[in-house]
């Protein structure tokens, strides 16, 4: 005796055959459109759509300050939805180029299903000026789900948030999720009674705080405790002297996010004296391109690594190692070689131009005329 | 023409080893340059294209479903011809180079893309990029000169086979992509080497024949069988038909254009040990010829009618190569190199003459003319029919016979 399970979809023997007809009209759609696949059609019309892979359209762009703007983007319909102080990687294409970058959701989860992340344009940032200057609404980018383990637990308590720049965005997505401001005011939900926050912000001028005026507001009307730091007016802040400013701060839990000079020193002074300590960085720190002369360790993830220096193509390099590579012309006309650089920095020998990866990148770049310029990983 | 190192006056005899390197570095220095100048209004254009090409094609798909009304199946047949056009040249073939790799978009890259065509993309961009970019136009390396069925050169000795070369290709012509796809096998070379059980030969077969099956199934079998309600299956069998066809007419012309035309030189196997990337260059230079036209015929080319500068550049993106032109023609001048360029019907006619002229014997076409022509004939039936002997005693009274002509002009 056997036991039929229907796997989802209406059960019974009319379940089966509407089943047996879609599949039988996706077949038929496929044959119809090969050597395409129907989702390159239905992106034409709907790339929003349900099984579509995941992109968002920009619905708004707002100024914050002078060099930061909040995104509001319509994410695709499989959006899994986030919780807040969690990231999107989030992909643009810049003079043509398509760029990935993560940044912290400052919003929601909203009713009308809308994200938004909110950039600081740093200084020659590619992708961080393209976003807050040249965004217009309407411009399709991609996404990834949301991650990120900088999140609160259930029960949340005493906390102090310690805030830089930019880094500010997470936990503005945390508060605003915490204490949901409606035309009337801040409002103060039932969940959020026995909250006690304190945020300690950094930045380098009031000018150039983001949500500055979003901080203040919770502020005045008792949300959570405020202690601006300006540089320009208090001096930088010295960690060691953290107490001074949070005199209860060794009952609360820490959450901090800014660059890594703050976060190490907060780790120091943290693990110190025992205390707990939650922390998120962005900024990628890339290693700048290293000389020509110079030995640079290049792997592959079966686990081979070979020893390669900066004048000689990673082709050439990996094959006297005894790697087996994907070669044509060896001379960058037949792009037979290309493989995905997980992540690294490399350099064009004709040219000397520079392509760097970060994690999750995979960008595809020719072997047979691109030299190691630092460490490189490759998936191969 | 003859392969550039038995020529009596090389065309690049004035060029020192200096000036060669010279020209490469200038070469370089354009390539940089469009390198600087390429970001958003190109990724924009390719985009286009491509949209553009999805909406005809669905398009001609769906007013052919009525083909069986003769407006319906012109319109259709006009557009499903123009949309695998489109997707063969400008799209597909661009994109397999690499040309837009650089946007890092992973659905318009070189290592993802496939296009409506018998052959799949992975051994072409093998037999095509890797072999024909890199020793074009040298004979017994560049499969492409003549696709190893043609006599394309005097040096190679004439045979009575080549006598039906022009209705080979002409039959090449109609089901190029077949063509094509046997030719990235390697399909004759393998069976003249009773290598057709290898197995990797095997496998790489069995891939084309399931890219064939596919390509088939769609073509005439699911959109016939989706035409059926309206009584059009073998209307628009007919139209899948004619634009497979027309599409190989036209691609199968414009490669021809490329390198076939008389006056497009060919190289020694020899020549091109320990070349340097300036005399690479400059092989890409003589051996390419373009096609000049309108702005349409440049994107119905695949931008192809640039061949020289696609040469030079096989990865720039074509829609920049009708502005690289000017400046590759300036090198041309200023190194005295004859840049080859004409209309369309002209190369074609010029591809065309260079089949006829090569399946006949040397010289045989030079010294004929309507008053000997019964002669003439009578000598190419004694040399097809004859042995070798009777064909070299004839070919040396032919050479001889063209070299008084040319004392005489």
């Amino acid at each position: 005796m056997s036991i039929a399970l229907n796997a989802g979809g209406p059960a019974g023997p009319q379940g089966q055959t509407l089943r047996q007809l879609r599949d039988g009209v996706r077949r038929l759609t496929e044959l119809a459109v090969t050597p395409l696949v129907p989702a390159d059609y239905l992106d034409m019309f709907n790339p929003l759509r349900a099984g579509a892979d995941l992109r968002g359209r920009i619905v708004d762009v707002h100024p914050e300050t002078r060099d930061a703007a909040t995104l509001l983007i319509k994410p695709g319909a499989d959006w899994a939805g986030h919780v807040p102080g969690q990231y999107v990687r989030i992909g643009i294409d810049v003079d043509g180029v398509r760029q990935w970058r993560a940044y912290s959701l400052t919003h929601g989860p909203r009713r009308d299903g809308y994200i938004s992340i909110t950039v600081k344009a740093v200084p020659d940032g590619k992708v961080s000026n393209h976003l807050v200057h040249h965004t217009r609404p309407g411009t399709l980018v991609h996404l990834e789900q949301a991650t990120g383990d900088f999140v609160l637990p259930e029960m949340p308590g005493k906390l102090l948030f310690v805030t830089a720049g930019s880094g500010v965005t997470p936990v503005v997505g945390m508060l605003r999720n915490l204490f949901p401001v409606a035309d009337s005011g801040v409002v103060h939900l039932r969940r959020s009674e026995d909250l006690d926050i304190t945020v300690v912000h950094v930045a380098p001028s009031e000018p150039d705080s983001i949500f500055i005026d979003n901080l203040r507001e919770l502020h005045a009307s008792r949300a959570i405790n405020l202690i601006p730091r300006y540089d320009d007016v208090h001096g930088l802040l010295d960690v060691n002297r953290l107490d001074e400013l949070v005199p209860d701060l060794a009952e609360r839990a820490t959450y901090a996010c800014g660059p890594a000079g703050l976060l190490d020193a907060l780790e120091a002074h943290h693990t110190e004296r025992g205390m707990e300590l939650f922390v998120e960085q962005f900024r990628t720190t890339f290693v700048e391109p290293g000389e020509g002369d110079q030995i640079y360790g290049v792997s592959f993830n079966d686990g081979t690594a070979v020893e390669a220096d900066g004048a000689t193509p990673i082709l050439d390099a990996a094959e006297s190692a005894g790697v087996l590579m994907p070669s044509g012309c060896r001379m960058g006309v037949c792009y037979g070689c290309v493989l995905p650089l997980r992540e690294g920095i490399v350099r064009d020998l004709r040219n000397g131009e520079i392509t760097k990866a970060a994690p999750g990148d995979g960008v595809k770049v020719q072997t047979c005329i691109n030299a190691a310029a630092g460490p490189c990983e490759f998936d191969h | 023409m003859t392969v550039i190192q038995k020529q009596a006056v090389s065309p690049i005899a004035h060029l020192t080893p200096e000036d060669i390197e010279q020209l490469g570095v200038e070469l370089d220095a354009i390539r940089q340059e469009f390198l600087d100048a390429r970001g958003a209004s190109d990724a924009a254009y390719i985009r286009k294209v491509i949209d553009v090409q999805r909406k005809i094609e669905l398009g001609s798909r769906a007013v052919l479903l009525a083909s069986v009304f003769p407006p319906a199946w012109i319109v259709g047949t006009i557009g499903l011809s123009i949309s695998k056009i489109l997707d063969n040249m400008e799209i597909g073939h661009n994109i397999l180079h690499g040309q837009w790799d650089w946007m890092r978009d992973p659905k318009i890259h070189s290592t993802t893309w496939e296009w409506d065509n018998a052959t799949p993309a992975a051994q072409w961009k093998h037999s095509h990029n890797e072999l024909h970019h890199t020793y074009t136009n040298v004979i017994g390396k560049d499969n492409d000169l003549g696709y190893g069925i043609m006599r394309v050169d005097e040096d190679q000795p004439w045979h009575p086979m080549y006598l039906a070369q022009p209705l080979w290709n002409f039959i090449n012509a109609c089901i190029f992509e077949y063509g094509i796809a046997a030719y990235d096998l390697d399909l004759g070379a393998t069976i003249k080497r009773k290598k057709t059980k290898d197995p990797e030969f095997r496998a790489q077969a069995s891939k084309v024949l399931a890219k064939i099956r596919k390509q088939a199934t769609k073509d005439y079998v699911v959109h016939p069988l989706l035409s059926l309600p309206t009584g059009s299956f073998f209307s628009t069998l007919a139209a899948n038909v004619t634009a497979n066809v027309v599409r190989n007419l036209w691609s199968h012309s414009i490669i021809m254009c490329g390198h076939f035309p008389e006056g497009v030189e060919t190289f020694e196997k020899r020549s091109i040990d320990g070349e340097t990337r300036g005399e690479w260059y400059v092989r890409q230079m003589l051996g390419s010829a373009n096609i000049s036209g309108s702005k349409a015929l440049h994107i119905m080319s695949g931008n192809l009618s640039h061949q020289i500068e696609h040469h030079l550049f096989p990865d720039l993106p074509s829609n920049r190569y009708a502005q690289i032109a000017p400046k590759v023609k300036d090198l041309f001048e200023k190194y005295g190199l004859n840049y080859h360029t004409a209309p369309l019907p002209q190369q074609v006619y010029s591809a065309w003459h260079k089949v006829f002229r090569l399946s006949l014997p040397n010289g045989w076409l030079a010294t004929t003319n309507a008053k000997n022509a019964p002669e003439k004939l009578k000598m190419l039936y004694k040399m097809a029919t004859g042995g070798p002997k009777v064909r070299r005693a004839a070919q040396a009274r032919l050479n001889q016979e063209a070299r008084r002509l040319k004392a005489v002009a």
